[in-house]
């Protein structure tokens, strides 16, 4: 069946369309878009879908290059069906999922089986990162080669960072010729210790051990060099802070082949709302909400273009889990369901970004950053829309979302913009408006 | 949260504080008068030691039996409260056997604060972490006042493991609040400077000056696991620097007195002979440290403050 969206705002940074258009998609594909394509409508009834998307801005199908579904392994924190209605609801059309399962997805048998479940599970589109060591335990190789023909896009030892040099190194010149970029949290695991929040006075006064600023900074500038040395492409993860910042601009000024994310909770929050929500886990996050002096550099960094998009590392617990002592309590936010608004808050409402920049940084870049495809809605393209309400305000409660993880900083936060629909290959996967 | 709990000193205001002290002090001279009234007769208290303790969870029974509660120990080992049980469970279990209270010390930070958010009944910090120790603060606050007389502007220097120490933070809270000067003093790695802005107090590194114009002195216990985890080479190093012996003690002030919340490792943080001399108070505060769990089972069990005996 053909679907026409009527009388929206589309934004489409690919094709540089920001205005009237509507959107004609047929066979899962954009067959047409121009000013007004209501002269296709078949004059009585037909069997065409009609969404009237007047006061509604619609984007490409948002794309978030670091999600934790959870699967294979942890159905208690998350599941295909229930990670990817979060992902659709908040318009997201293409996720990659992160090995740090049980067990870690480390062959190509897992990334398989991975993506054949996801083929009958999920409601958006699921590419998988392989792990990029044996067991995530950063000693030997993963069958890098082997998971790239099964399917996988990237590799990472996301939440075990290699703390080996030598090793991180050796991976990085193998990935390369794999030919996939290696996705890196970059933490220095001795510097971080036993740390479970931002170091310095709200730590010291809670009595929570601290993660120094230094930890991530220092591991950033160690595999920006290993990136500039071997070649390999480098995405570093969810930065965090304004020397994480400086390590990748420097990098990148000199040429090396590196990319870089940073979240919309780290863009949104400090290490304020830990010493507001004082021992609620929710706050809990690796790497932690920093200063605002390291927010801000953050903001600037995603501005001036060092850090290339947004991904939001989407980390589901069950309740039970976040409801232990807060250094017991694992390290996570739910962010599918959050990322658009908090992001459109501090950069579209902010002054920081123009909307068609910020769709930029969830669509283009993360296409590019990964080589995946999508994030363009020019005739023949995938028919991967999101189409959001911005001017409808929300109330984030926690229980409301579909995500099995409800812990989040943003939680009773007052947002403006919500996705109102999202469309996988032309078909509707979220939203019930007309 | 029940208005009898006591999660933390941080943020208590003075008035209250003195309150607390006002009520330790009558306890104390009733209880030294042998005129102690059984206010809490019938009333049951839990004492949920998570962590391991002697002297605090002997001190909290004992004041609770002298004002003539029943105080039931739980946890440690042998009983279902245990690691891996939910915070929510644990509040559940404590809140459907009856008690009246419950006393709580945990090895994570932050335990007695969501547990008192948790359930209806009042809730008492042992010690949570590295976080608080607020009946520590108040007892160190009493000896203090009861041996100058005042708090207000005094100096006292905290030498020792501050990162580490629950004790150190109630402690400087209390004295602050009541208009002390709370200087921290100790190895760099176990007193960050950016304590200065945690806490309301001043850094200082080197003992000789911490020590200068001080009141009071009070010496922290050095954990054997901090020379495990490269904090400092050695006791005898820490000793060499930052030990309390009897000759330093004569850089503060002629009449300062010396504190330590116990267990001493003695020839370690503090010699025998300060710990043991005319200058210390460690006999005091244990005595205090009974009087002032008085006053707080009785803050927290007793008909609201016009109940309380003057």
């Amino acid at each position: 069946m053909a679907l026409l969206i009527r009388g929206g705002r589309l934004v489409d940074p690919a094709t540089g369309r920001d205005g009237r258009f509507d959107v004609w998609v047929e066979d899962g594909r954009v067959a047409a878009v121009a000013p007004d394509l209501a002269a296709r409508l078949p004059a009585e009834g037909g069997s065409v879908e009609v969404f009237e998307a007047a006061g509604c801005v619609v984007t490409p199908g948002l794309i978030d290059v670091h999600t934790h579904l959870r699967v294979p392994g942890q159905a208690h924190k998350e599941t295909l069906a229930t990670g990817t209605a979060a992902a659709a609801a908040g318009g997201f059309t293409q996720v990659v999922t992160f090995p740090n399962t049980r067990p870690v997805i480390d062959s190509p048998w897992l990334v398989e089986a991975v993506l054949a479940r996801a083929r009958e599970e999920a409601r958006v589109r699921v590419h998988v990162a392989g792990a990029l060591t044996r067991g995530q335990e950063g000693r030997e190789l993963a069958p890098l080669a082997a998971m790239a023909r099964a399917g996988a896009v990237a590799f990472t030892d996301d939440g075990r960072p290699v703390a080996d040099a030598g090793v991180f190194r050796r991976a990085l010149e193998y990935a390369r010729a794999v030919g996939l970029p290696v996705l890196d949290h970059a933490e220095d695991p001795g510097l971080s210790g036993a740390g479970v929040v931002h170091e310095g006075p709200v730590a010291l006064a809670l009595g929570l051990p601290g993660i120094p600023a230094l930890s991530e900074a220092a591991a950033v500038a160690r595999d920006v060099a290993l990136s500039a040395l071997t070649g390999a492409r480098l995405h570093v993860l969810h930065l965090s802070t304004a020397g994480a910042v400086e390590a990748v601009r420097r990098a990148k000024e000199a040429g090396a082949p590196v990319t870089a994310e940073v979240t919309p909770h780290h863009l949104a929050f400090t290490v304020a709302e830990v010493e507001r929500l004082r021992y609620d886990a929710s706050t809990k996050v690796n790497p932690p909400l920093r200063d605002e002096a390291d927010r801000q550099a953050l903001i600037e960094g995603l501005r001036s273009g060092v850090i290339d998009l947004i991904a939001t590392d989407h980390a589901p617990h069950s309740p039970d889990e976040k409801s232990l002592p807060y250094v017991d309590a694992p390290f996570g936010i739910s962010g599918l369901e959050t990322a658009f608004p908090l992001a459109y808050a501090v950069l579209v409402q902010g002054g920081v970004l123009t909307l068609a920049e910020l769709v930029r940084r969830f669509t283009v870049e993360p296409a590019r950053a990964l080589g995946l495809p999508g994030g363009r809605l020019a005739e023949g393209d995938p028919a991967d829309i999101a189409i959001f309400d911005l001017d409808a305000e929300w109330v984030v409660d926690p229980s409301a979302l579909r995500s099995k993880g409800k812990h989040t900083p943003a939680a009773g936060r007052r947002l403006r913009g919500r996705c109102a629909a999202t469309f996988v290959g032309g078909r509707r996967v979220w939203g019930d408006r007309p | 949260m029940h208005p009898g709990s006591l999660v933390g000193l941080a943020g208590l205001p003075a008035g209250a504080i003195e309150r607390l002290l006002d009520r330790a002090e009558a306890w104390l001279a009733a209880w030294e008068r042998g005129s102690l009234a059984p206010v809490l007769f019938g009333r049951s208290v839990a004492l949920w030691f998570a962590e391991p303790s002697t002297r605090t969870r002997v001190s909290f029974e004992q004041a609770a039996s002298l004002l003539g509660a029943r105080a039931i120990v739980i946890g440690e080992r042998g009983t279902s409260l245990e690691k891996g049980e939910t915070l929510a469970d644990t509040a559940a279990t404590l809140q459907a056997t009856g008690v009246d209270a419950v006393v709580v010390r945990h090895a994570a930070s932050g335990v007695p604060e969501q547990l008192a958010h948790a359930v209806r009944i009042p809730v008492l910090n042992a010690g949570d972490g590295t976080h608080e120790h607020p009946t520590q603060g108040l007892l160190d606050a009493l000896t203090v006042r009861c041996a100058f007389g005042r708090v207000a502007g005094l100096r006292v220097a905290i030498v020792g493991d501050v990162l580490h120490s629950r004790v150190a933070r109630s402690t400087t809270w209390a004295l602050a609040a009541l208009g002390a000067h709370v200087v921290l003093c100790g190895p760099p790695t176990l007193v960050p400077a950016a304590l200065a802005q945690a806490l309301p107090a001043e850094v200082e590194q080197d003992l000789h000056r911490a020590l200068q114009g001080a009141d009071v002195v009070m010496a922290l216990r050095l954990q054997k696991e901090r020379m495990a985890a490269a904090y400092l080479p050695s006791e005898e190093e820490y000793r060499a620097l930052w030990g309390i012996t009897a000759e330093r003690l004569q850089w503060a002030r002629p009449h300062a007195l010396f504190l330590h919340p116990g267990p001493s490792n003695r020839g370690v943080e503090v010699e025998s002979d300060v710990h043991d001399g005319p200058r210390s108070l460690v006999r005091q505060q244990v005595r205090h440290g009974v009087a002032v769990r008085m006053a707080v089972l009785e803050r927290a069990l007793g008909e609201g403050a016009a109940a309380w005996p003057s």
